[in-house]
């Protein structure tokens, strides 16, 4: 049977973590190879790398350190920020990226996610989408609304809606991000997710709030996540990916132990 | 020298970066006579097996790896590499190499665990059962890999499967017939265990096993 994945998001601006990871010592560990080892050797099942830089030279110092994380970890890691074209694609994924992830690039243009698909297959392209709790109205019928640039631009899309139709563009995978939740390490959005994930047909990733390892079991569970996406809790030195694993395989969730 | 054949079927670089790491070294190309002087072959691929059985039939390369196999060389079919050595794939009805008698079938619609409908592709880690293999020794016990797949292949002759894994089903994972292992799964994406059957492979002469 499937184990359920653990994946640590990496922030990059221009070829560095913008949150400073502390690992042993209390060192801050800016780069981005150093540490996707660094999980890599704790047993995470996959890696995402967001950038968020917007020049032109950040993308080449990307392209480099994604080509030097091909070389050192042996699982599937994923590249996200900014990829608005094939072409874009293409240089992330020659560099070495399993998979590659757009978000608001998709919501401007859906039809790069069938170009994506198109060039690569639907398993290299994960819609990531960002979505807030909102009324539910004719227009917003689940009550989520998908929102861009961090949470500051709302779309006028239904989230789920939005989902099934990236999912009949070729998405091969969805990443969905709670903004309500993110940085709250509070939990995940259970209901968003059980909702999203209950009505399509490809996997998908929980991402937003994570802070204890209790609530990757509940969104694991009863959220019906396939993935889960976690940063400041291994980010900052509060959890192992190993420990997470231990106390979900504990409660009878399955994740891959031996590595 | 590992041979990686090119066929354009994704992206060939991850198992060449595997292979370096083990500080074996490698050429990805689609020149028989380049290939010729490896002493293995790794036949690698992501993507549809119609488009990767006209990249290969255009350069020639179907009826070079079929009379490799009869050399009695080693071959590591990976993915979609491995299904396309069967004789038949339901993707797009496409006809294949034929090396193993069998086909290739598309996961049936409305599979099912504990009452939850399961996901295609199948996608993500998962448990492999081997039978004894030199190019499967030494593997953790419980020891996952990566997959990610819509199609899985069924071999005519079950004597042949080598590796099961769940998923709905039981299905075939890894396959052996001779100087040829296949896997469904991506051992170069599959941490230190995918690393380990790629290094076994390396070392393994092809005729130790039936």
């Amino acid at each position: 049977m499937l184990s359920k994945r653990i994946i640590p998001c990496l922030d990059v601006r221009a070829g560095l973590l913008t949150k400073g990871i502390r690992f042993e010592n209390n060192i801050d560990l800016g780069d981005p190879v150093e540490a996707a080892r660094h999980y890599y050797e704790q047993g995470a099942d996959e890696i995402v790398f967001y950038d968020i830089t917007a020049s032109s030279e950040g993308r080449d110092i990307l392209i480099d350190v994604v080509r030097r994380v091909a070389q050192e970890i042996f699982i599937p890691f994923s590249v996200g920020g900014g990829l608005r074209t094939v072409e874009d694609m293409r240089r992330v994924i020659l560099a070495g990226a399993e998979k590659i992830s757009v978000n608001s690039e998709a919501v401007k243009n859906p039809a790069l996610i069938e170009e994506g698909a198109g060039a690569f297959g639907s398993q290299c392209v994960v819609l990531g989408m960002d979505v807030k709790k909102v009324e539910a109205s004719a227009k917003i019928p689940s009550g989520y609304e998908v929102v861009i640039h961090g949470g500051r631009i709302f779309t006028g899309m239904d989230a789920l809606r939005w989902a099934r139709e990236a999912e009949r563009l070729g998405a091969g995978e969805i990443c969905l991000n709670s903004i309500d939740a993110d940085g709250t390490q509070d939990g995940y959005e259970i209901d968003l997710t059980a909702l999203i994930s209950t009505h399509v047909g490809i996997p998908l990733i929980a991402s937003g709030g994570a802070g204890r390892p209790e609530h990757l079991l509940e969104v694991l569970t009863r959220g019906r996540a396939d993935a889960a996406l976690i940063a400041s809790m291994v980010h900052y030195r509060t959890y192992t990916v190993a420990e997470i694993k231990d106390f979900l395989s504990n409660r009878g969730v399955k994740v891959r132990r031996a590595w | 020298m590992i041979g990686i054949i090119d066929y354009r079927a994704g992206n060939l670089t991850s198992v060449a970066r595997a292979l370096q790491k083990l500080g074996q070294p490698c050429r990805i190309t689609d020149d028989p006579a380049v290939l010729g002087e490896a002493t293995h072959l790794i036949f690698p691929g992501v993507g549809a097996a119609g488009e990767a059985m006209a990249h290969l039939q255009g350069k020639g390369l179907d009826r070079w790896i079929r009379q490799w196999v009869r050399q009695g060389k080693p071959l590591l079919g990976i993915c979609l590499g491995t299904q396309v050595i069967f004789d038949h794939s339901e993707e797009n009805d496409t006809p294949c190499l034929g090396i193993l008698k069998g086909s290739v079938r598309r996961f049936p619609a409305g599979l099912e665990k504990d009452g939850l409908p399961l996901k295609i592709p199948h996608m993500g880690w998962n448990e492999v059962r081997f039978k004894n293999h030199p190019v499967f020794a030494g593997l953790p016990k419980g020891a996952e890999f990566y997959f990610v797949h819509s199609y899985y292949p069924a071999p005519a002759d079950e004597g042949s499967i080598i590796g099961t894994v769940e998923y709905g089903l039981t299905f075939c994972a890894a396959v052996a017939q001779g100087n040829l292992v296949a896997v469904q799964f991506h051992p170069e994406k599959s941490g230190n265990p995918g690393l380990a059957i790629l290094a076994n492979f390396c070392r393994w002469r092809g005729n130790d096993a039936q």
